[in-house]
């Protein structure tokens, strides 16, 4: 009788496995369609959240953006979501005022929330009085509303994205088809 | 629906891990019905903002839009030598066709463009305004320049500018689309006053 618990135990062996290549599967395909996006759009995050009201009533926290980085040049009117220097958080405000140079390839942007009542200057690094070509992640294409509040949810309660994550990843490993 | 319901568990799997939310358990049981529900919800709810997005490119819009520069306010270098100018400007505008039913707002604003020997390009918003529905977008405003008019250096003497209204619509869901008119022949003073 003792092939018979072999196969058992090798029939056991091959569920487990197919079961942790799923689990793969599942999170490599999310990150190929990530890394696809950032390829597409040319955008190093191609989709944002909106975490502040300062471009209400057009966008409000927990829409979701789609980014797009073309060649095109930056001009007045645009949404952008720029990066300072040394800050973590990137902020997604319209550009009012365009400088660009004749003689070297540089823009001198300035930008506003719709919502503030002033311009993004008081933002900015100290001393700093535009942006540059360097701080801009990519221009706002596309929009999607509520989407992302989940994401804003998690970040909040750091504890339920880990309930979350864990049960998830618990149903893809317990899951018997 | 009856595809979904009724097709090979393992098989839908295979092909598109993550997105059908494959966290079911039995084929008939109450997980896989709901997962099946809720993917099908999932899929409607993209085909539609897709499509309400489609349809904005059916609008045609003429929008209109006139500007006058009733007065120059003041005109002045500044201490630090760049040019600023402050002005009283009239603007009336009908963009009552840029509304379709997937517009949530229109963002308009009214920019100074103009070139210098230092800058093949300077954009200068004005003044700005948020409509919020049709019955709004037909409008006439007397106001001052709401941003200052500052130039990159002294230049603004004499100069010859557009004066350029923007545009930016921003849908219920989808893409944002963007247009402008644009008004040539206007030229500040000679002179600082």
């Amino acid at each position: 009788m003792g092939w018979v618990k072999d196969t058992v135990k090798s029939i056991q062996l091959r569920h487990t496995l197919t079961q942790i290549i799923q689990l793969g599967l599942i999170v490599t395909s999310a990150l190929v369609i990530w890394k696809g996006l950032i390829c597409i759009t040319g955008s190093e995050s191609p989709i944002v959240v909106v975490i502040s009201g300062s471009m209400e009533p057009g966008f409000r926290r927990g829409d979701i953006l789609f980014l797009h980085m073309s060649k095109d040049p930056i001009r007045a009117g645009d949404i952008v979501v720029y990066n300072l220097d040394g800050r973590d958080i990137p902020i997604v405000h319209r550009v009012i005022q365009v400088h660009e140079r004749q003689d070297i390839d540089e823009t001198y942007i300035l930008t506003k929330g719709d919502n503030n009542p002033m311009d993004d200057r008081v933002m900015y690094n100290h001393g700093q009085k535009w942006l540059q070509q360097h701080h801009i992640m990519g221009r706002a294409v596309g929009f999607l509303p509520y989407v992302g509040y989940a994401t804003i949810i998690m970040t909040d309660n750091p504890v339920l994205k880990y309930i979350i994550i864990g049960a998830l990843g618990l149903l893809v490993l317990t899951m018997n088809d | 629906m009856t595809t979904l319901i009724l097709g090979d568990n393992y098989n839908a799997k295979m092909v598109s891990p993550g997105f059908s939310f494959s966290l079911c358990l039995n084929m008939h049981s109450f997980g896989y019905r709901a997962n099946a529900l809720l993917t099908f919800a999932v899929t409607i709810l993209a085909l539609m903002c897709a499509m309400a997005s489609l349809t904005d490119n059916f609008n045609a819009p003429t929008p209109t839009a006139h500007v006058q520069v009733f007065n120059i306010n003041w005109f002045q270098k500044q201490p630090n030598g760049n040019d600023e100018v402050s002005m009283t400007l009239n603007i009336s505008a009908d963009l009552q066709s840029l509304f379709t039913w997937n517009t949530k707002q229109v963002f308009v604003f009214l920019a100074a463009e103009y070139e210098t020997y230092k800058n093949s390009l300077n954009q200068i918003s004005l003044w700005d305004g948020i409509i919020p529905s049709k019955e709004h977008a037909k409008f006439w405003i007397h106001t001052s320049n709401k941003y200052r008019f500052i130039d990159q250096g002294s230049n603004l003497r004499g100069k010859e500018y557009n004066l350029t209204m923007h545009w930016h619509v921003m849908p219920k869901t989808g893409k944002m689309f963007a247009d402008k008119i644009v008004m040539p022949g206007y030229r500040l003073p000679e002179e600082y006053r």
